[in-house]
C-alpha cells in the first residue's frame, strides 16, 4: 500500500514539525525582556497603587515565572496536550475561550479566499492561455502585475477609502451593527456574506494573480504538445479535448501549490484583519505580542503553523488524487 | 515614387540586398563573438518592459541618494500654518483664466464656521510662483558636503505638493526620505540574504551527507513557517528603547535570516547537478583547489541565476519591511520608511479627511511592479544560449 504508506509518513514528518515549531514559538515568545508580573507591576504603579515585591514575587510563582525556560515550556506544552492552552493575561480569560470564539472567522475567510482564488484564476487562466494575446489576455496579465505588486493592507485601506468616499458605505468588520452579538439566523449569516468578500478579495488578490499566471503557462506549455495534436485528431470537440487532456496537466502545479498558497493567506490576514477591524484571531494575535500576552501570541502562532501544516497535507493528498505518477510513488 | 523609372531603381536595390545581407552576417558575427555578458545584455534589452522597469529602478535610486536635494524641505520639520493640508495644486492659470508661469496658492488657517474644525484656506488672491533650484533649509549633500540647494520650492510660503500630516509635516518631502530607508532595507536585505544563502546552500552542497539533510530540514522548516506571523513575533521581541539606528538594522537582519532560503536551496541543487559536468571533472583533474573549483569555476556558471533570484527576492523584503512598520513593530520615527509614512493612514477617519496620506503606497506599488518587470527581463537573459 504506497499510498497509506506515504501518508503515515507525511503524518509523522508533520509531527515532528509541530514539536520544532512549539519550540520556536516558545522561544518568540518569551525573547522579550521582562516578564507579565513586570509589566502587571507597572500598569499597577501608574494606576497610582503600590505593589511590593513580594506580591511580584508571587505572581512569578502562580504563573511559573520564576522557573527555567525549557520546565516553562514543558508546562505550557503539557497543558497544551491536555487542551489547556494558558491564561491570557490580556483578556483575563483563558486562551482557548478567547481563541475559540475568533478561530472559526478565521477559517472561514482563509477556506473563502482559497476557493475565490481558484474559481477565479483556474478558468481565467485557461481562457487567457487558449486566446493568448488577445485583449483579455493583456487585460488579465496587467491586472496580474498590479495584484501582485500591491501589499494587502494597502488594497485594504483603498476599498476603505473607495467605499466610504464614493459609496458612502463602511466596509470594515463581519457584521453590521445590529447582528453584532445576535445569535446565528439567515439574517445575520446573510449580513456576514455581504461583508466577508472585502477580506476574501483583498487576501485573495495576489494569489488569483499569480495561480493565473501559472496557469496559463503551464498550459500554453502543453498545448503545443504532440499528444494534444492526436486528441485533437481523434475528432473530440475542441472544448472537452482541451479540458481532458492538458488543463488536467496543467492542474497539477496548481495544485500543488495550494498549501504554499494557504501559507501565504494565513501568513497575510492578520494584517488585514487588523485593518479591517474584522473580528477574527488577527487583530487578537498582534495585540497579543505587542503587549507580551504571551500565552496567546504563542498558541495563535502555533495554530497559524496547525492550519499551514493542514493546507499542505490536504494538498499533497489532492495531488495524489490528480496525478498518478505521484500516488504509484515515482519521484516526480 | 511612381514616376521613378523601375529601370533607374535596379542598381540602388541590388546595393540595398547587399547591404541587408552584409548587416545580417555581420549581426551573426556578432552574435557568435558576444561574450555572454553581452549576449545577455542584448536579450536583456529586447525585453521593453524591463527596460522601462529598469528605469524606474534607477530614478528610485536616484532618489534615495539624492533625497535633501529633490525635497524641498525636511522630514521632521513642521509647517503649523498648514496641518492636514491638502496637496497643493500646481496651477498654470490664475481665477481669470490668465496663463503664468506655473505657480501655487497662499493659504490661511481658518475655523470651519460651523465644525469649527481648524481647516486650510487657500488665498486665491496670493499667488506664489515655483522657483528651481532655490536656496533652502540647510543639508549636508552625500552626507559631508554643506548645501543648501534645492530642486524646487517657493520663497514667501511653504509647497506641499503631497499635502501635509496632522503635524503639518510635509508628505512629498517624507516620501522621499523614506525611499532612501525603504529601498536601503531591501538592499542590504537581499544582499545579508544573498550570502547566508550561499554559505549556507554552499555547505550542503558541498559536505553532502548529514550536514546536507540537516540544512535541508531546517530549510522546509523555515519555508512552512507563515513568514508574517514569525517576523511579527520576532518584531515585537525588539526592546522598546532601542534606538531607530538599531532597529533599522535588526529588522534588516532579521528580513535577510528568513529570507536565504530559497537562494540557499537554489545553490546547493546547483553545485550538486555541476559535480557531475564534464569541464568540472576536467578542472578537478587538472589539479584545481576545492576553493578555486567552486569560485572559479562553479560561482560564476549558474550566477546568472542567483542574479535572479535576488531581483525576486527584493520586492518581498521591501513588502515585508512596509507590513511590519505598518503596524508599528518595523522602522520607528525619526527613520521614516514608506510602510511608517503608512502607519498615520490606518483608521477610515484619517482616510476619509485626509486621504492624500495614501500617496507613499503609490510609491510602493510602483517600485514593486518595476521590479517584477526587471525580474522577468533578468529571467530571460540568464539563459542567454537558448534560442
Amino acid at each position: 500500500m504506497p499510498i497509506l504508506q506515504k501518508i503515515l509518513v507525511r503524518l509523522g514528518s508533520s509531527a515532528l514539525m509541530l514539536i520544532a515549531v512549539s519550540i520556536v514559538a516558545f522561544i518568540i515568545v518569551s525573547l522579550p525582556p521582562g516578564d507579565f508580573a513586570d509589566s502587571y507591576a507597572a500598569s499597577k504603579i501608574s494606576s497610582g497603587e503600590t505593589v511590593t515585591l513580594a506580591e511580584i514575587e508571587a505572581i512569578r510563582r502562580q504563573f511559573g515565572l520564576d522557573k527555567p525556560l525549557y520546565l516553562q515550556y514543558f508546562k505550557w506544552i503539557g497543558g497544551m496536550v491536555q487542551g489547556d492552552f494558558g491564561f491570557s493575561w490580556g483578556y483575563s480569560r483563558p486562551v482557548t475561550e478567547v481563541i475559540g470564539e475568533r478561530l472559526p472567522m478565521t477559517i472561514l475567510i482563509a477556506t473563502g479566499t482559497l476557493l475565490f482564488t481558484y474559481i477565479t484564476a483556474i478558468p481565467l487562466g485557461i481562457y487567457s492561455a487558449l486566446r493568448q494575446y488577445s485583449v483579455a489576455d493583456y487585460t488579465f496579465t496587467i491586472l496580474g502585475y498590479i495584484g501582485l505588486a500591491t501589499p494587502n493592507f494597502l488594497l485594504a485601506l483603498l476599498l476603505m477609502f473607495g467605499a466610504t468616499t464614493w459609496f458612502g458605505v463602511s466596509v470594515g468588520g463581519l457584521f453590521s451593527l445590529e447582528y453584532q452579538d445576535a445569535a446565528w439566523s439567515m439574517g445575520r449569516f446573510w449580513d456576514l456574506l455581504t461583508h466577508i468578500w472585502v477580506p476574501i478579495i483583498v487576501l485573495g488578490t495576489a494569489g488569483t494573480a499569480f495561480q493565473l499566471r501559472i496557469m496559463r503557462a503551464t498550459l500554453l506549455e502543453e498545448l503545443n504538445k504532440m499528444y494534444v495534436t492526436a486528441a485533437r485528431a481523434t475528432g473530440l470537440s475542441e472544448f472537452k479535448m482541451i479540458l481532458k487532456y492538458p488543463v488536467r496537466l496543467a492542474l497539477n502545479p496548481i495544485v500543488s501549490t495550494l498549501g504554499w498558497e494557504l501559507t501565504t493567506v494565513i501568513s497575510g490576514a492578520p494584517i488585514i484583519g487588523l485593518v479591517l477591524s474584522l473580528p477574527d484571531t488577527g487583530p487578537m494575535f498582534i495585540n497579543a505580542l505587542k503587549s507580551q500576552d504571551m500565552f496567546l501570541a504563542g498558541a495563535m502562532m502555533l495554530i497559524y503553523c496547525i492550519l499551514v501544516m493542514i493546507g499542505s497535507f490536504i494538498s499533497d493528498i489532492l495531488l495524489m488524487i490528480v496525478d498518478p505518477r505521484v500516488r504509484m510513488g515515482a519521484s516526480t | 515614387m511612381s514616376q521613378i523609372n523601375p529601370a533607374q531603381n535596379q542598381p540602388p536595390l541590388q546595393n540595398q540586398e547587399n547591404v541587408v545581407a552584409a548587416k545580417k552576417a555581420k549581426s551573426i558575427r556578432r552574435l557568435d563573438l558576444a561574450t555572454s555578458r553581452q549576449l545577455m545584455w542584448y536579450k536583456f534589452k529586447r525585453h521593453k518592459l524591463a527596460m522601462i522597469g529598469t528605469g524606474i529602478i534607477f530614478l528610485f535610486l536616484l532618489m534615495s541618494i539624492f533625497p535633501e536635494f529633490i525635497s524641498s524641505t525636511k522630514p521632521q520639520l513642521r509647517d503649523p500654518s498648514y496641518s492636514s493640508g491638502p496637496p497643493t495644486g500646481i496651477h498654470i492659470f490664475d481665477e481669470d483664466w490668465q496663463p503664468h508661469w506655473p505657480f501655487i496658492y497662499g493659504h490661511k488657517m481658518q475655523r470651519h464656521p460651523v465644525t469649527l474644525r481648524k481647516m486650510v484656506v487657500l488665498d486665491t488672491e496670493n499667488r506664489v510662483p515655483i522657483e528651481f533650484f532655490v536656496r533652502g533649509e540647510a543639508y549636508e549633500f552625500l552626507g559631508f558636503i554643506p548645501a543648501n540647494l534645492h530642486m524646487f520650492g517657493t520663497t514667501d510660503t511653504q509647497i506641499h505638493i503631497f499635502g501635509t500630516d496632522k503635524l503639518g509635516r510635509d508628505i512629498f518631502t517624507r516620501t522621499i526620505y523614506a525611499t532612501r530607508i525603504s529601498i536601503s532595507i531591501g538592499i542590504i536585505g537581499v544582499l545579508a540574504a544573498f550570502f547566508i544563502g550561499l554559505a549556507i546552500g554552499g555547505l550542503a552542497g558541498l559536505k553532502g551527507g548529514w550536514v546536507d539533510n540537516v540544512i535541508m530540514r531546517l530549510i522546509e522548516f523555515i519555508r512552512s513557517i507563515p513568514s508574517l506571523p514569525l517576523w511579527l513575533g520576532l518584531a515585537a521581541s525588539l526592546p522598546r528603547e532601542w534606538s531607530a539606528t538599531t532597529v533599522y538594522v535588526v529588522v534588516t537582519l532579521i528580513l535577510a535570516a528568513l529570507g536565504w532560503t530559497t537562494l540557499a536551496r537554489r545553490v546547493r541543487s546547483k553545485l550538486l547537478t555541476l559535480q557531475n559536468e564534464d569541464f568540472i571533472q576536467a578542472a578537478r583533474l587538472a589539479g584545481c583547489s576545492n576553493y578555486r573549483l567552486v569560485t572559479k569555476h562553479m560561482l560564476p556558471s549558474f550566477m546568472s541565476y542567483l542574479i535572479v533570484d535576488l531581483t525576486v527576492a527584493f520586492p518581498y523584503i521591501l513588502l515585508a519591511e512596509t507590513s511590519l512598520s505598518f503596524l508599528g513593530l518595523g522602522m520607528r520615527e525619526p527613520m521614516v520608511s514608506w510602510g511608517v509614512l503608512l502607519f498615520s493612514a490606518q483608521n477610515v477617519t484619517a482616510l476619509a479627511h485626509t486621504p492624500w496620506l495614501l500617496i507613499p503606497g503609490g510609491f510602493i506599488l510602483v517600485i514593486v511592479i518595476a521590479f517584477n518587470f526587471f525580474g522577468d527581463g533578468m529571467r530571460d537573459a540568464a539563459d542567454p544560449y537558448s534560442k
